[in-house]
C-alpha cells in the first residue's frame, strides 16, 4: 500500500509557484502506439507549458484518448519518451502518473456510484489513522478545503449516485486536487452536461489555470476549444496535423485540419412534406432502472415524411422513452400508436414487425452479436422471415445473398461477410445495423445517438440515409446529444428534461441558446410547452 | 471565488416511487401472493388435520446445567394454530389493503407464521426439545455462515468463487490428517487454512491471471477437490485409520454465563467455530468497511477501472482477496472434521458450500447480513433432524430436501431481491 | 442488475456463425484449434502418473531407501505408472469386450456432454445434468416396469420419451426462474441435484421398491429394453447409436435452424438478441429443456440399456464429468462426441486399473479437472507447448453475476 501520509498534503508547494512559464511541465516527444492494424499514435510531439490551457482537437479515432492513456500510464508506449517538469519518465501504473502530479478526468467518469463522495476522493490515497482505519473526518475536511478554494461545492457524505452528472463532475476534479495534481487532463468532459453546466465548468477550468494548474482539454467539439484554450493542437488519424493559438483560430480551418476536407456543417435535404401521423404518444410514463419514474407523461406525435430530434442532456429519460416505444421496458401509464394501431405492451418483436427500424445506443451492447459473421448480424432480426428461413430451418445461401446485398447498397467494407462482425471498424459495424434496420419495409425509425463515437465520413453517410428514409416515406425519430447533429438533421425538435417534454420548436426557427436553456430545464423562454 | 450554499449543487435527483404517477393497476408483485396464498393453505391444511391436545417444548439445556432449570412449555395446539392463521391473514389483509408498504416484511410473518404452526403441528401430543434445536440451528449455521462470508470476502472484490464448496471439502481432509498425523488440533486448522489458501491462490491464478470464466474455475477446484480428496481418502485413509481420527475441538463454556437459563446454553456453551464464525462477522464488517484494505476492495469489487485509475492494483487486492477468502473456507472446511466429527468421509460437505452463496446473496454481500441467512439455513437444518424424531407423516427424504428448495427460493429473489458488487464476475483487463 | 458484464462471447471453433457451415470449415478449425485439447488430455494424463507415483506405496518405500538402493526409485516410479496405464488400456481397448465396455460407458457421457454443450451454446452453465440423469431415468425405469403389455415398438418409445420429457421439465424450471426473475441456474441447478437425490432415494425406498429387503426398482419389462447390438457378452446396446443420432441432431438444430440461431444469439449477446426482438425468456427455457433431455436420456439409456434398474447412488458424477467434455469438445457435438468416448475409454478403463493395480478410480476425476483447467487456460497449454498464439477468441463468460 501507498504511503499515507502524503494523502492530501504531501507536495505543499502550490502548483505553478517558482516554475519558469517558458519551460515545459510536460513534453511529448515521437510518442507512437500501435493496436493490431490500427496505428493510433504515430509520433507525436507536443509541449505543455505552466499554466496554460491546451486543447487536444480531433475526430473520434483520431487517437486522443490513446495518447491520454499513455500519458497517464493506463498503457504503454511503443516508441517515444515522457517528459514531466524537464525530466524523462516511465509510467507503469496511474499512480507513478498521479506521483508525479498527472490527473485525469476520464470521458466516462470513474466513481463508485454506491460509495460516498469521500470515500471516492480518498480511494487510493486514503488517510488512516491508527494505519489502519479510514479517516473519514479527516477527508470531509480536506474536501471542504478544496471546495472552498476552487467553487466546487460538493457534501463529502453524499452517496454519488444521488447525484446530478455536473456534481459528478465536480468529483472527478476534486479528486485530482486532493492528490495535489498540477497537470490535468479532461477528457471530453463536457458530453453530458448541459450548456450551462459547461459554461460553469469552464469557468472552474479558469479558475485552476490562473492558480497555476497546466491543463489539457481533449475534445471534438471546435467551439469549446476555441471558447477554452489558450493554444490548440489537432489530431488526425493519429498525427499532429497542425497547432496554433485559439485567439488566431477560426471555425473553418480547424474543421478542415480536424477531417482533411472541407466538412458541409449542414445535412442536404429537401424541405420536409410531413403526411399523416406514423407514431402517436400519449402522455407515457415509464420507470427507470431502479423503479424511479424516468419518463412522466411524455405525448408526442411524428408524422411520415418528417424527422424530429429528440435533444437534452443524457440521462434525462429519452433512452427509457425510445426503450418503452419498441416494447424493451414496459410503460407505467400512457398510449402508444403506431399508424393508428395501439403498440402498447407488445413485445419487441411484434412492434419491430409493425413497421419500425430501431437503431439502439449501443451498438455493440444492444445492436449486433460481435462474434457472429457479419452476415448473421445483417439478418438478425430477419432470419426467420421466408427466404431466410423455411419450416424452422435457416437457408444460409439464402442469408448471404441477402447479406452480399445490404453490404453493396450500405457500402460495409470487409473482406468476408463470414468474418466476425467485431472485426469491422466502429463506422462499418453502425452501418451493419442501419443496413439491417432500413431495409425492412418500415415506416418509422427510432434511433438512439445514430452517429456517437463515428468519424465524420459516418457521421455524414448514416445522416445522408436518414434522410432518404424520410423521402421515402418514414416518420423518423431520433435521440442525440450533440445540439449540432440535432439542429442538422431535425425537422422539428422537442427538448427533454427529467423526463418530460419542456418545448418544441420548428428546428428552423431554433438557436443553440434557445435549446441550451430548454436543455437545462428553464422553461417558457420561447418553446411551446407540450 | 467565494462557496455557493451548499444547498446548490443542484437538486438531487433520488429514486422515488410513483408517488403520483398514473399506474396501470398497482397490484401486489405475483410471487408475494402467490407465496403467501401457499403459506396460508398450508397453515389452514395444518388446523384441518391438527389431532388437537398440548404440545410439550423443551426448554432446558443437556445436562441441566443451569441456575434454574426451566419446564417445558405447554402449548395448547388448535388455539395456537388458529393465533397463527389470523396473524398470517391479517398480515395479508392490511398489505392488500395498502396499510403496509413492505411485501418482504408480510412474507416474513408469514413464514414465520408456517414455521410456528408446523412446529406445534408436528409437536402435539408429544414433547420437542425447542432448546436443542436452537442450539443445533447455531451449530449447522457455522458451515454455511463460514463459507457466506468466504463468499462476501471474494466477492466484494469482484471474483464469484463456486470454488467454496471444494475449497471446504479440501480443507476437511487436510485438516483431519494433519491434526491425526500429529495429534495438535490447531496445526490441523492451520493446514486446513493452508488447504483453502491453495485452492483460492490456484481459483486466483486461472480466473484473475488467466482469465477463465470464474465458474469454470470454480468447478475446476470443484472437481479437483472432489477427486484428490477421494482418492487419497481412498489410498490412505481406508487402511491408515489413525490418520482418520483427529478427535474435535471441545465445546467452549464461559463460566458463569453459561448457567444462566435460556440464554445460557444458547449463547454460553458451544462450538468452538461457531463462536470463531461469530468473530469473523465482526472483523470482515470492520475490514471491509472500516479500513484502507476494504475500501480498495470494494472499489475494486464495484469500478475496478475507477481503482485503477487512481493507482490502486486492482490484481493484487483481487488475489489478496480470493486467499483470504479461501482462508475462510478452509475454517469452514475445518468445521467439518476438526468442529464436528472428528473423522474425515467422502464429499462430506454435502452442498454446504453452495448453500453459503445462497447465504451470501440473501445476506445481501454483508457479513451481517450472512450471518442472518446463515441462522435461517440452519434452522432449516437442524429441523429436519429434530422432525425425524417426531415421526410427522412427512418422509424424512422430503425434510431433507428444506435446506435446498430454501436454497432456491431465496437465489430466485422471491425474497427480497439484492444487488451484486457492480463488476461481481468480470475480469479485469488494462487498456 | 446492475453492471452487465460485456456480453460473452463463445469460444471455440464455430462461435460464430461459421460453425454451420459444412464439413470442411469444421475440419479446418479442428485441425489448428484441436492442438490444445490434445495436450491438454496428455498432460492431464501426465501429471495424474505423477500423482500415482508421489501416492504408490513402493515408490513411498524406495523413498526412504534412497541412500542405500538409489535407482529403486525410478524403479518403482516406472513400474506403478506402468501398471496402471497398462491395466488403464488394457481395460480400456484391450478386447473386444473392453472395447465393448468403454463404449457403453461413453453413452451416456455423449448424451450428457451435449446436454451440457447445449446450455453453453445458449449462455447457460447447466451443472444440473446429475439431477437430470436421475430424474430421466426414474421416469424411463417407471414407465418401464410399471406399463405392462405394450409391444416393444410401442413401449420402448415410451419409455425413452418419458426420461427425456422428465428431465427436460426438471431443467426448465431453473431455466424458467432464470428467464423469470434472473436467478443464476449455477446455484439453482445444483440445488435441484440434491433434491433429485433425495426425491430418487424417497420413490426407491418407498412407491418405486420392489418386494423385498433391497431398495431398488423393480426390473424393466424387456419390451422396453435398449437393443443389445451384439450378442453376449458384449453390452453395447443401441443407446450408443440413439447418442450419435442426438449429436447429429444437436449441430443441425444448432447451426442449421432458426431455434439454434435464436438461442446462439441469445447465448452470445442476450441484450442485443433481445433488441433483435428474440424472446430471450422462453429462448432460456426451451434451451435448458432441451438440455435437460439429452440429460434425462443420458439415464434413460443407462437403465434401459445396461442396468434395467435403478439403485441409490446410481450415477457416478456424470454432472461434472459432463461440463469437462463440453469444455474439451468446445460445445461442438462432434468434439463432444469425441471427448465423450475418450472419458468413457479412461473411465472404463479405470475400473480395471482399480481392481488390477490398486489406484483409486478417483484418479480420473483429477485428470478431469486438470484437463478443464489447462482447455479453460489454454495460455497455460501453449505456454508449456510454445505454441503459437492465434487471433485472440475472448473467452466462454457465465460470470453474468447473481441476478437479482
Amino acid at each position: 500500500m501507498d504511503d499515507v501520509e502524503k494523502a492530501g498534503v504531501g507536495r505543499n508547494q502550490a502548483p505553478g509557484e517558482g516554475q519558469d512559464r517558458s519551460r515545459p511541465v510536460l513534453e511529448l516527444r515521437g510518442i507512437v502506439k500501435r493496436f493490431p492494424g490500427v496505428l493510433a499514435n504515430d509520433h507525436i510531439s507536443l509541449k505543455l507549458y505552466p499554466g496554460e490551457i491546451l486543447a487536444l482537437l480531433g475526430e473520434n479515432g483520431a487517437g486522443k484518448t490513446t495518447l491520454m492513456n499513455i500519458l497517464y500510464g493506463l498503457l504503454p508506449p511503443d516508441e517515444g519518451t515522457v517528459m514531466v517538469r524537464g525530466e524523462p519518465v516511465r509510467f507503469s501504473s496511474p499512480a507513478d502518473a498521479i506521483e508525479k502530479g498527472i490527473g485525469m478526468v476520464h470521458q466516462h467518469f470513474m466513481l463508485v456510484p454506491v460509495m460516498t463522495v469521500a470515500e471516492n476522493v480518498m480511494l487510493g490515497e486514503e488517510k488512516v489513522h491508527h494505519r489502519f482505519f479510514l479517516d473519514r473526518a479527516g477527508v470531509s475536511e480536506a474536501i471542504r478545503k478544496i471546495s472552498e478554494r476552487y467553487g466546487l461545492a460538493v457534501d463529502p457524505q453524499a452517496y454519488v449516485q444521488d447525484l446530478p452528472v455536473g456534481i459528478q463532475q465536480r468529483v472527478e476534479i476534486i479528486k485530482l486536487l486532493y492528490r495535489q495534481a498540477d497537470i490535468l487532463i479532461l477528457d471530453e468532459p463536457t458530453a453530458a452536461l448541459t450548456p450551462q453546466e459547461v459554461h460553469e465548468l469552464f469557468g472552474i477550468l479558469k479558475g485552476l489555470a490562473a492558480a497555476g494548474h497546466s491543463l489539457i482539454f481533449i475534445t471534438h467539439k471546435l467551439k469549446e476549444a476555441l471558447e477554452l484554450a489558450d493554444r490548440i493542437v489537432v489530431l488526425r488519424r493519429g498525427q499532429v496535423v497542425g497547432e496554433t493559438e485559439a485567439a488566431r483560430a477560426d471555425e473553418a480551418t480547424l474543421a478542415r485540419m480536424m477531417v482533411g476536407r472541407d466538412v458541409e456543417l449542414v445535412v442536404q435535404k429537401p424541405v420536409a412534406r410531413p403526411g399523416e401521423p406514423v407514431l402517436t404518444v400519449e402522455d407515457l410514463w415509464v420507470e427507470g432502472e431502479h423503479g424511479e419514474p424516468a419518463v412522466r407523461g411524455v405525448s408526442l406525435e411524428v408524422r411520415s415524411g418528417e424527422i424530429v430530434g429528440i435533444a437534452g442532456v443524457q440521462g434525462n429519460g429519452q433512452t427509457e422513452f425510445m426503450e418503452a416505444l419498441v416494447g424493451l421496458r414496459p410503460s407505467r401509464a400512457g398510449r402508444v400508436m403506431l399508424l393508428g394501431r395501439p403498440v402498447t405492451g407488445l413485445s419487441p418483436r411484434q412492434v419491430l414487425e409493425a413497421g419500425v427500424g430501431y437503431i439502439p445506443e449501443d451498438r455493440q451492447r444492444d445492436g449486433l452479436i460481435l462474434p457472429f459473421a457479419i452476415e448473421d448480424n445483417l439478418v438478425l432480426d430477419t432470419y426467420y422471415h421466408p427466404p431466410l428461413s423455411r419450416r424452422g430451418w435457416l437457408d444460409r445461401r439464402a442469408i448471404r445473398q441477402r447479406a452480399e446485398k445490404l453490404a453493396q447498397a450500405f457500402d460495409i467494407r470487409t473482406a468476408s461477410l463470414g468474418l466476425p462482425v467485431r472485426t469491422l471498424s466502429g463506422g462499418n459495424q453502425q452501418k451493419v445495423i442501419v443496413a439491417r434496420e432500413l431495409s425492412r419495409s418500415i415506416r418509422l425509425i427510432l434511433a438512439l445517438q445514430p452517429t456517437r463515437g463515428l468519424d465524420v465520413g459516418s457521421i455524414e453517410y448514416i445522416h445522408q440515409r436518414i434522410v432518404e428514409a424520410r423521402e421515402a416515406g418514414a416518420g423518423v425519430l431520433f435521440v442525440s446529444t450533440e445540439l449540432d447533429e440535432i439542429l442538422a438533421l431535425s425537422d422539428r425538435i422537442v427538448v427533454f428534461y427529467r423526463g418530460r417534454i419542456v418545448g418544441t420548436l420548428e428546428a428552423a426557427a431554433a438557436d443553440r441558446e434557445q435549446l441550451g436553456l430548454l436543455m437545462a430545464g428553464a422553461t417558457g423562454t420561447g418553446g411551446v410547452a407540450a | 471565488m467565494s462557496l455557493p450554499a451548499w444547498a446548490d449543487q443542484g437538486e438531487r435527483v433520488e429514486p422515488r416511487p410513483f408517488a403520483r404517477a398514473p399506474t396501470r393497476g398497482s397490484r401486489p408483485p405475483a410471487p408475494v401472493v402467490v407465496s403467501f396464498l401457499v403459506i396460508l393453505v398450508i397453515v389452514l391444511g395444518f388446523l384441518r388435520t391438527s389431532p388437537g391436545g398440548e404440545a410439550l417444548f423443551g426448554l432446558a439445556g443437556s445436562g441441566g446445567a443451569e441456575l434454574v432449570v426451566l419446564g417445558p412449555l405447554s402449548v395448547p395446539v388448535n388455539p395456537a394454530l388458529y393465533g397463527f392463521f389470523l396473524l398470517t391473514a391479517v398480515m395479508g389483509l392490511a398489505y392488500a389493503g395498502g396499510r403496509l408498504e413492505a411485501g418482504g416484511l408480510v412474507l416474513g410473518v408469514a413464514f414465520l407464521s408456517l414455521v410456528g404452526a408446523f412446529l406445534v403441528w408436528a409437536t402435539a401430543g408429544q414433547s420437542l426439545n425447542l432448546m436443542g434445536m436452537l442450539q443445533a440451528t447455531l451449530v449447522r449455521a457455522v458451515p454455511i455462515l463460514l463459507a457466506a462470508l468466504s463468499g462476501v470476502m471474494c466477492e466484494r472484490s469482484g471474483v464469484v468463487n463456486i470454488a467454496i464448496e471444494g475449497m471446504m471439502l479440501g480443507a476437511a481432509f487436510t485438516g483431519v490428517v494433519a491434526a491425526s498425523a500429529t495429534g495438535n488440533l490447531l496445526v490441523g486448522l492451520v493446514g486446513a487454512v493452508a488447504t483453502g489458501a491453495l485452492l483460492a491462490l490456484v481459483h486466483a491464478v486461472l480466473s484473475i491471471g488467466y482469465r477463465v470464466d470464474q465458474i469454470v474455475s470454480g468447478t475446476v477446484i470443484n472437481i479437483f477437490a472432489t477427486g484428490v480428496t477421494s482418492y487419497l481418502s481412498a489410498r490412505f485413509l481406508q487402511h491408515m485409520a489413525w490418520l482418520n481420527a483427529s478427535g474435535t475441538f471441545p465445546d467452549v463454556v464461559v463460566p458463569g454465563l453459561s448457567r444462566l437459563p435460556l440464554i445460557g446454553p444458547l449463547l454460553f456453551r458451544g462450538n468452538f467455530f461457531f463462536y470463531l464464525a461469530i468473530a469473523l462477522v465482526a472483523g470482515l464488517h470492520v475490514l471491509l468497511f472500516r479500513t484502507r484494505f476494504g475500501l480498495r476492495v470494494r472499489a475494486v469489487g464495484e469500478h475496478p477501472r475507477a481503482a485503477d485509475t487512481l493507482g490502486v492494483n486492482v490484481w493484487r487486492i483481487r488475489y489478496v482477496s480470493v486467499i483470504l477468502g479461501g482462508m475462510i473456507a478452509g475454517l469452514g472446511g475445518a468445521y467439518f472434521t476438526l468442529g464436528s466429527v472428528g473423522r474425515f468421509d467422502e464429499l462430506m460437505t454435502a452442498g454446504r458450500g453452495f448453500i453459503g452463496l445462497a447465504a451470501m446473496i440473501f445476506g445481501k454481500w454483508t457479513p451481517a447480513g450472512a450471518f442472518g441467512a446463515s441462522l435461517l439455513f440452519g434452522f432449516a437444518d437442524s429441523l429436519q433432524t429434530k422432525l425425524q424424531i417426531l415421526g410427522t407423516p412427512i418422509p424424512p427424504e422430503f425434510l431433507l430436501m428444506a435446506p435446498y428448495v430454501a436454497t432456491i427460493i431465496v437465489v430466485s429473489g422471491i425474497v427480497g431481491r439484492a444487488t451484486p458488487p457492480a463488476a461481481d464476475g468480470q475480469p479485469y483487463e488494462k487498456g | 442488475m446492475t453492471g452487465e458484464p460485456e456480453p460473452g462471447a463463445r469460444a471455440g471453433g464455430s462461435g460464430t456463425g461459421d460453425g454451420g457451415r459444412v464439413g470442411v470449415g469444421w475440419l479446418a478449425t479442428a485441425t489448428t484449434r484441436g492442438a490444445v485439447p490434445v495436450l491438454a488430455v496428455l498432460t492431464g494424463l501426465v501429471l495424474g502418473a505423477v500423482i500415482i507415483i508421489v501416492t504408490d506405496q513402493d515408490v513411498i518405500e524406495a523413498w526412504g531407501k534412497i541412500g542405500s538402493q538409489p535407482l529403486a526409485l525410478p524403479a518403482a516410479a516406472w513400474a506403478s505408472v506402468r501398471d496402471a496405464y497398462r491395466a488403464l488400456f488394457a481395460g480400456a481397448l484391450g478386447s473386444p469386450y473392453a472395447l465393448s465396455e468403454s463404449l457403453v460407458t461413453a453413452t451416456p457421457y455423449i448424451f450428457a456432454g451435449l446436454a451440457v454443450g447445449l446450455g453453453f451454446r445458449a449462455g447457460l452453465f447447466n451443472i444440473g445434468a446429475e439431477g437430470q440423469l436421475f430424474i430421466g431415468a426414474l421416469a424411463s425405469v417407471w414407465v418401464g416396469y410399471a406399463i405392462t403389455g405394450l409391444p416393444v415398438c410401442v413401449h420402448l418409445p415410451l419409455a425413452v420419451l418419458a426420461g427425456a420429457l422428465a428431465g427436460a421439465v426438471w431443467a426448465a424450471i431453473p431455466g424458467y426462474l432464470k428467464a423469470r426473475t434472473g436467478a443464476h441456474e449455477v446455484v439453482n441447478t445444483i440445488m435441484l441435484n440434491y433434491v433429485a437425490f433425495r426425491l430418487s432415494d424417497w420413490l426407491i425406498n418407498g412407491p418405486m421398491k420392489r418386494p423385498g429387503w433391497v431398495p431398488i426398482t423393480p426390473e424393466v419389462q424387456p419390451t422396453a429394453y435398449l437393443p443389445r447390438l451384439f450378442g453376449d457378452p458384449l453390452r453395447l446396446h443401441a443407446g450408443f447409436l440413439l447418442a450419435l443420432a442426438m449429436a447429429v441432431a444437436v449441430y443441425w438444430l444448432l447451426f442449421r435452424s432458426v431455434l439454434g440461431f435464436e438461442l446462439r444469439s441469445v447465448g452470445a449477446n442476450p441484450r442485443a438478441a433481445r433488441v433483435a426482438g428474440i424472446n430471450v425468456g422462453r429462448t432460456m427455457v426451451v434451451a435448458m429443456a432441451m438440455s435437460g433431455a439429452l440429460a434425462g436420456l443420458a439415464g434413460t439409456s443407462q437403465v434401459l440399456g445396461v442396468d434395467h434398474w435403478l439403485g441409490q447412488g446410481f450415477s457416478a458424477g456424470y454432472g461434472f464429468d459432463s461440463i469437462a467434455l463440453a469444455l474439451l469438445g468446445k460445445s461442438h457435438p462432434a468434439g463432444v462426441v469425441a471427448a465423450a468416448l475418450l472419458f468413457g475409454v479412461l473411465r472404463s478403463g479405470a475400473t480395471r486399473m482399480q481392481s488390477a493395480a490398486g489406484i483409486p478410480i478417483d484418479i480420473i476425476t483429477i485428470i478431469q479437472a486438470l484437463v478443464i483447467a489447462f482447455v479453460a487456460a489454454d495460455a497455460l497449454i501453449r505456454g508449456l507447448f510454445r505454441l503459437r498464439r492465434e487471433e485472440q477468441v475472448p473467452a466462454e463468460m457465465f460470470t453474468r453475476g447473481w441476478g437479482g
